[in-house]
């Protein structure tokens, strides 16, 4: 029986050494920091949500209210995020006409509740993908909306950030790679400054994420607050099942 | 019928009341015959455990099905809104569903262990042919129930999952189509497909499901267990007339089962807990994407539990198919000239596979894809009468054998891994070889069953007191 287990095991790992890395579109992910625990980055990145994403992108699963899980109060979304006519308890529905939105930019906004678990794959967390990509926008005046991006080429939004971030243009060299020459992303040059350095750009979009992956799964932080409970019972259950046993089977010979 | 029985005036309430429960229900009788005076060998090893662990799975799925359906609303437009309403409004909502999605997940892996437990160790042998039947029905409720559920969330997986499979019933000669309009109720996936999924995943086939475990249950009773010697444990009995090698299944194994289901509790409850996605194969990433029946995703795979069956189903290609008719070919030959079985029987089998290879060619490689996909699971059923073996436990058994069943269980997860994979030709090649090893280990098994040599099984059963 060990051995089959051990077998099993060892076809398994074989398996896995061979995955292959299917090529997608756009350029790897980078890591995303992961502030879903801390409520100022998550306040900050709220604020940033609802003042950026939210004129075109709804949340329509995500009500105003769940807000108070970050720290905030009713009076204080009510103050500083809601629209003149939204209720606290309403979800988050942007004023765009999906008509409208489809004729000016040739899709429609994506609603971004669940947007950062709906984005994970291979190439890392949903969060990754939504750091990178919004971290990798630049010029191209052969598009419609004269931006494009690294991380999803040709996607139909331009770069609503471009103010904070300035605007930037990637640089690439040619490589010699698996025998044929390649252009690989070597960093980036600033073009125009924005009203954040990189280093606070990145930072806000680090928030940015971090709010967008608590409310893809608000209850997230309670799930593994109940869950570190549970198994410690499930632990001592275990420990007392396990002595239980015992105590009944030693009679069996 | 029992007799009126009478307890003393002076016994207690409860024994008076039981006595008047008794003389209406055999409520006494039950709870000895498949409880405390129930005997099961006493020398079950870790296999045994997931009979019981399937049954609380189940209980878990029934129980939180029942919360998921008081807040789901089965309308393709209000589906994906009221599963993340579930998820984020609904007090503990998200425990309701990560319980009901892990469990589905859970549920596989036990069976499958279950399954491979009464391969390895004999148990669908006389006289527990019909246990074994009743349990590969179970297994086939079992898929259609999770892949109607699996609708439910109205995701683009749940989605593009549905339409792949219903278009495979389209392949199916003549009736095909109809056959798959009949299923979904409409041209695509849509409503009314949301719909009848619902009313099957939610009372059609968990009725039959339940049905099914009951006539598994009292089946298994009458026959008694199996265990991992194949000894029959009925044939030693002591001078009470139970058997030797038996212990009462309560207490013993409620308890043992205690200590299992609380093993099991600790894995279930950190998936649930710590990471109720398991990478993207208990809960698929693009299933939090709302369906779009205008979008098409990249690459649509089953959920890891369908797709070694899945595998196979991509494997039939039209090189598997000349295969195959190869395969029949050179088989019907082998009788035909090479055995010496009546005349008639060569005559049959070479019309039989004449026919075979015609039809194989007639018909589109698709549709043969359905075939081994189904054929894979249905083959199952037959399992008793295929295996010829003189022993039933794994462990009496001509070494060899246990690398067949070895390499048997490699190529399933093999099979399983390609299945999630986007298909690549290397890795179609892997899976027709995997398939044609798992379709030759059943349809053989007449014939390797029988050979090699075999160890001596003993009287009573092996057992290391604990």
């Amino acid at each position: 029986m060990k051995k089959l287990l051990l077998i099993l095991i060892a076809s398994l790992s074989v398996l896995v050494a061979q995955e292959s890395s299917a090529n997608e579109d756009g350029i790897a992910w980078d890591k995303a920091p992961n502030n879903t625990n801390d409520l100022v980055s998550l306040q900050n990145g709220a604020k940033l949500f609802v003042n950026h994403c939210l004129n075109c992108h709804s949340a329509a699963y995500m009500r105003y209210n769940r807000l108070k899980d970050i720290g905030l109060t009713e009076q204080q979304i009510k103050d500083n995020l809601l629209f003149t006519t939204d209720k606290v308890g309403d979800t988050m529905k942007s004023n765009i006409d999906p008509k409208q939105a489809k004729v000016w930019f040739g899709a429609n906004p994506p609603d971004l509740t669940v947007i950062a678990r709906s984005r994970s794959g291979h190439k890392g967390s949903g969060a990754d993908y939504i750091y990178t990509y919004l971290r990798t926008y630049y010029r191209d005046p052969t598009k419609a909306t004269g931006w494009n991006n690294l991380a999803y080429p040709n996607v139909a939004m331009p770069n609503v950030l471009w103010e904070l971030q300035g605007s930037r243009q990637p640089m690439f060299a040619k490589e010699e790679a698996h025998g044929h020459e390649a252009e690989v992303f070597k960093g980036w040059e600033q073009v125009t400054p924005g009203k954040m350095s990189t280093e606070q750009y990145d930072q806000a979009i680090g928030d940015l994420v971090s709010y967008l992956q608590w409310m893809a799964e608000p209850a997230q932080n309670t799930r593994v607050q109940v869950g570190v409970w549970v198994v410690l019972f499930l632990l001592c259950f275990t420990f007392i099942a396990w002595r239980l046993n015992a105590a009944y089977w030693k009679d069996i010979r | 019928m029992a007799e009126f029985k009478e307890v003393s005036p002076d016994a207690g309430n409860g024994e008076k009341l039981l006595n008047w429960v008794d003389n209406r229900f055999p409520l006494s009788k039950l709870y000895k015959e498949h409880l405390s005076e129930y005997y099961a060998p006493k020398n079950f090893n870790f296999f045994y455990f997931f009979g019981a662990l399937s049954i609380l799975v189940l209980v878990i799925q029934i129980v939180t099905g029942i919360f998921l359906v008081m807040h789901y609303k089965p309308d393709a437009s209000l589906a994906f809104a009221s599963v993340e309403y579930i998820m984020r409004d609904v007090p503990w909502g998200w425990l309701i569903r990560y319980m009901h999605s892990t469990g589905a997940s859970a549920f596989f892996i036990v069976v499958y262990l279950h399954m491979f437990r009464g391969l390895i160790y004999g148990s669908y042998r006389k006289p527990r042919e019909l246990v074994w039947i009743f349990g590969c029905a179970i297994f086939l409720c079992l898929m259609a129930e999770a892949f109607m559920g699996y609708l439910l969330p109205w995701g683009q997986m749940s989605y593009w999952g549905a339409q792949v499979i219903v278009n495979l019933f389209a392949a199916v000669p003549f009736i095909g189509p109809d056959l798959a309009l009949l299923i979904r109720g409409d041209y695509v996936v849509g409503d009314a497909t949301l719909n009848r999924f619902f009313s099957f995943h939610v009372i059609a086939v968990p009725l039959v499901l339940l049905g099914l475990v009951v006539a598994h249950i009292i089946a298994l009773h009458e026959v008694g267990s199996n265990n991992p010697d194949g000894v029959e444990i009925k044939a030693t009995k002591g001078a009470d007339g139970h058997p030797l090698d038996g212990i009462p299944f309560h207490p013993y194994y409620t308890i043992h089962d205690i200590l299992g289901v609380s093993v099991f509790l600790l894995v279930f409850t950190s998936i649930i807990f710590f990471a109720p996605e398991v990478g993207g194969y208990f809960l698929e990433y693009n299933n939090f994407i709302p369906a779009d029946p205008l979008k098409t995703p990249l690459h649509i795979a089953p959920v890891w539990y369908f797709t070694p069956y899945y595998s196979m189903l991509r494997a039939t290609t039209d090189v598997m198919i000349n295969v195959l008719s190869i395969i029949s070919a050179l088989s019907a030959a082998y009788v035909v000239f090479k055995t010496s079985v009546q005349n008639k029987f060569k005559l049959v089998t070479a019309v039989g596979a004449a026919v075979l290879i015609v039809l194989l060619n007639i018909f589109d490689a698709k549709f043969w894809g359905v075939v081994v996909m189904g054929g894979a699971v249905i083959m199952l059923f037959f399992l008793p009468w295929l295996d010829h073996s003189p022993v039933k436990s794994i462990r009496y058994r001509p070494n060899w054998h246990k690398w067949l069943y070895a390499v048997f269980v490699v190529f399933f997860v093999i099979l399983g891994y390609l299945g999630i994979q986007p298909p690549s030709e290397i890795g179609t090649l892997i899976a027709q070889v995997g398939t044609i090893y798992y379709f030759g280990f059943f349809l053989l098994m007449p014939v390797w069953t029988q050979l090699g040599e075999f160890k001596v099984v003993p009287d009573r059963v092996t057992f290391v007191p604990h």
